[in-house]
């Protein structure tokens, strides 16, 4: 029988990567799901299924993404025109050009202008890009979300903060299939002359759902 | 279910427009970060994909036949171990007589996740 | 089954408006609605066949845009629109 710990070793003592302790899952009194999910994996492993190398690294990989790299992209585009025409018509070449591998992800960028503004929900589950995002937010898996994005975007919206002139064309996009998507916000202004490290600071996880605007400089 | 106005045939998990819904209120906006016990049931999820003995429309599948009560009462991975758990017995990865001695022997090691994960001989 | 021909980008199509009790990706709410493919994407596998264990046959999947006063009796803003990614076994070109 393996007798391997390996991911227990890569707890991270106890710190999620962005610093804030895990829920006290470990010392509460084990769940029923609790315990399915240690059978399911110890029964997985032992046959040959998977590895406890692979959990442990499956999870660090999934630590390691985060907004920043979704961040990083919408900061190209907003400085490098070529990069920009790329990414709108095909994605996943832009992301590798980043040397940010998506994997199997089937990526679409959309873009907010003037015109348009473009906002992004799962109706029917919870597809999100979390290659480039990390996982979803609890509220993107909530009902109330996945219910009224699709009828009532602009009110979604105006519950973020943000108001969308009625000349402005609020495009829904739902995930239903194999597409993931991000949005790539409008550039705040007075951001002239900031370079794409700063410039991708202003990038908000939810400006990249399309329920956010980036953040103004300063 | 409990939608008045909704198409016969119309399945629980398709929301997308049912403001008449309860729950189809004000956005919830509070967030957590995920325990280990929950990253370990997403990386199962993604590596038995990966490994092709199980894909993502049988997770989806699963998650829709528990139906709305699951979506209401369960935790998010709560409701995807169960669903995982599902799809690998339908796949013969483990039997049901395998999965309930494990689940057992789990339960004996200890009353804390913690204790059970490593308390393992 | 054979793969139909694709449809082209502009294409005016209705959403079927069978309600299987299966396992589907077309979301009721698009059902019997009008709108025009956007983008022609895949072929990818049958998410009804793969749900339940078999392979998916490859079927070109559509971007469709659909406006929402095609789709709400009521809509905050008629020219909003709604994209959503359709099957082709699912599009009835008009």
């Amino acid at each position: 029988m393996p007798h391997d710990h390996q991911d227990h070793d890569h707890d991270h003592s106890g710190m999620s990567p962005s610093g804030h302790p895990y829920r006290e899952d470990q010392d509460r009194t084990r769940s029923y799901w609790q315990t399915m999910e240690i059978a399911a994996r110890e029964l997985m492993i032992e046959k040959g299924v998977i590895t406890a190398d692979e959990v442990a690294a499956q999870i660090d990989a999934m630590d390691a993404r985060s907004p920043a790299r979704g961040a990083a992209i919408v900061a190209r585009a907003w400085l490098d025109p070529e990069f920009r025409k790329l990414l709108l018509v095909d994605a996943p070449a832009a992301s590798t050009e980043l040397g940010i591998d998506i994997g199997p992800l089937n990526l679409i960028a959309v873009e907010n202008t003037d015109k348009v503004h473009n906002v992004v929900v799962c109706t029917l589950c919870s597809c999100y890009p979390r290659d480039l995002l990390g996982l979803p937010p609890d509220w993107y898996k909530s009902r109330a979300y996945r219910t009224r994005a699709v009828r009532e975007p602009r009110r979604v919206l105006a519950e973020f903060g943000v108001e969308v002139p009625q000349d402005v064309t609020v495009r829904v996009h739902d995930s239903t299939a194999d597409m993931r998507y991000i949005v790539i916000p409008a550039r705040p202004g007075g951001t002239d002359g900031m370079d794409e490290a700063a410039l991708a600071t202003l990038v908000t996880r939810d400006s990249m759902i399309g329920v956010g605007q980036a953040r103004q400089p300063g | 279910m409990t939608v008045a106005n909704s198409p016969a045939g119309k399945r629980w998990h398709d929301m997308g427009g049912d403001l008449d819904h309860p729950l189809a209120g004000t956005i919830p906006k509070a967030d957590h970060d995920f325990a280990i016990w929950e990253k370990r049931v997403d990386a199962l999820v993604v590596l038995a994909g990966k490994k092709g003995v199980f894909t993502v429309d049988g997770l989806r599948r699963v998650l829709e036949d528990m139906g709305e009560d699951a979506f209401e009462t369960m935790t998010y991975y709560e409701r995807w171990v169960a669903a995982l758990n599902q799809n690998m017995l339908e796949q013969g990865i483990y039997s049901v007589a395998e999965l309930g001695a494990r689940m057992e022997q789990v339960q004996a090691r200890g009353t804390t996740y913690g204790e059970a994960n490593d308390a393992h001989a | 089954m054979p793969t139909p021909d694709p449809l082209a980008p502009g294409a005016r199509v209705r959403v079927r408006t069978m309600m299987p009790p299966g396992h589907v990706r077309t979301p009721a709410y698009l059902r019997g609605h009008v709108g025009r493919v956007e983008r022609v994407l895949g072929p990818f596998g049958n998410p009804e066949q793969k749900a339940y264990g078999h392979t998916g046959d490859r079927l070109p999947l559509y971007r469709v845009r659909f406006a929402m006063a095609d789709i709400w009796p009521t809509s905050e803003a008629p020219s909003d629109t709604l994209d959503a990614e359709i099957y082709a076994h699912w599009l009835e070109p008009l």
